[in-house]
């Protein structure tokens, strides 16, 4: 099979840190209202990472004032002004779907300390 | 009324996703599209018609019959694997020899692809006419994608002409028309289409700009 991958070369981003599942984000998004545009920062916890190449995309889960919010963002899309990691988590599931259905202290991912 | 068109031969490559200006996604799929070249100008003088014969492919010579072989060697260029006519009333301004590349189409232009939809083999009724095929519970036998009844009995005494049925599905010449031209690619031959086109992966495909554009 011929992949196409030099086609879509030029629109993967490299600039974004590694960040896998049960990681916490700051994902910069670029909000565009009607003529002008402004930074919106969607912070939460990584839930799955889905696909590959130019289609991969990532979920992010927070919970704001009471209300679980989920969005799901293109890994590599323009519209990301910049993606920073605030935490990484230790998980041992690849989705975390489960946490949906948890509320408050349970629904706490444990950070990842280093060599520990 | 006098009516040009321009095409080119091209291999479906496959499909991926870009990004607009708005930073919309856009589904595309790749052709390498030429180089073609013209071997052949038909008039309507000589021929009862005008059209352009376009060749397009790399092929072994060795595997190329000896009527083609003398047909390229008129033109004095390498064979080609395939050869398509286009039909244009403009026949006039091409010039055998001549070199067609992806260039001939730009961003933003419409386009029909023609191409060899992928085959499914003897289809059952469901796949190939979209019928709902029997219940899957209260009492049916055995006969869940079964297409039910196909007629009457004495009146009419026969089953109607064209009556959908199972069958050989796929593998046929089909036309999509009205596609986006998302962007060419001169240096490397691509172009980029927005949306799905007929074929498999590596199949031939012929890009004609769209007959009913701007109608």
């Amino acid at each position: 099979m011929q992949t196409l991958d030099h086609v879509t070369e030029g629109a993967i981003r490299t600039d974004h840190p590694d960040f896998r599942t049960g990681d916490t984000l700051k994902v910069h998004v670029r909000v565009i209202e009607g003529t002008r545009s402004r930074i919106q920062v969607f912070q939460g916890i990584v839930i799955g990472r889905q696909g590959g190449g130019i289609g991969e995309t990532y979920t992010v889960r927070k919970v704001s004032f009471g209300v679980g919010v989920e969005r799901k963002f293109p890994l590599h899309t323009p519209m990301v002004e910049k993606i920073e990691l605030v935490s990484r988590g230790d998980v041992r599931r690849a989705k975390l779907y489960f946490l949906r259905e948890l509320r408050g202290k349970k629904a706490k991912i444990k950070e990842l300390r280093d060599n520990a | 009324m006098t009516k040009t068109q321009q095409g080119v031969l091209g291999t479906k490559l496959g499909m991926t996703q870009v990004w607009d200006a708005e930073n919309k996604i856009v589904p595309v799929t790749v052709i390498a599209a030429g180089p073609c070249v013209v071997t052949q100008v038909r008039t309507a003088e000589k021929d009862g018609y005008s059209a352009i014969q376009i060749a397009f492919g790399e092929i072994e010579p060795r595997k190329v019959s000896k009527p083609e072989t003398g047909h390229f060697e008129k033109v004095g260029v390498t064979p080609r694997r395939h050869l398509a006519e286009i039909r244009t009333d403009d026949s006039a301004n091409y010039t055998v020899g001549q070199e067609i590349t992806a260039e001939t189409f730009a961003a933003g232009q419409l386009v029909d692809i023609t191409g060899t939809s992928r085959g499914h083999g003897f289809a059952g009724v469901m796949k190939r006419h979209g019928f709902h095929g029997l219940r899957a519970t209260h009492g049916v036998h055995r006969k869940h994608r079964s297409p039910g009844s196909i007629g009457g009995c004495s009146t009419p005494g026969r089953v109607f002409r064209g009556q959908k049925m199972a069958g050989r599905m796929g593998g046929d010449r089909t036309t999509t028309q009205n596609l986006t031209v998302q962007s060419v690619d001169a240096e490397k031959g691509l172009l980029l289409i927005k949306g799905a086109i007929p074929g498999n992966k590596g199949s031939l495909v012929l890009v004609r700009n769209a007959v009913k554009a701007g109608l």
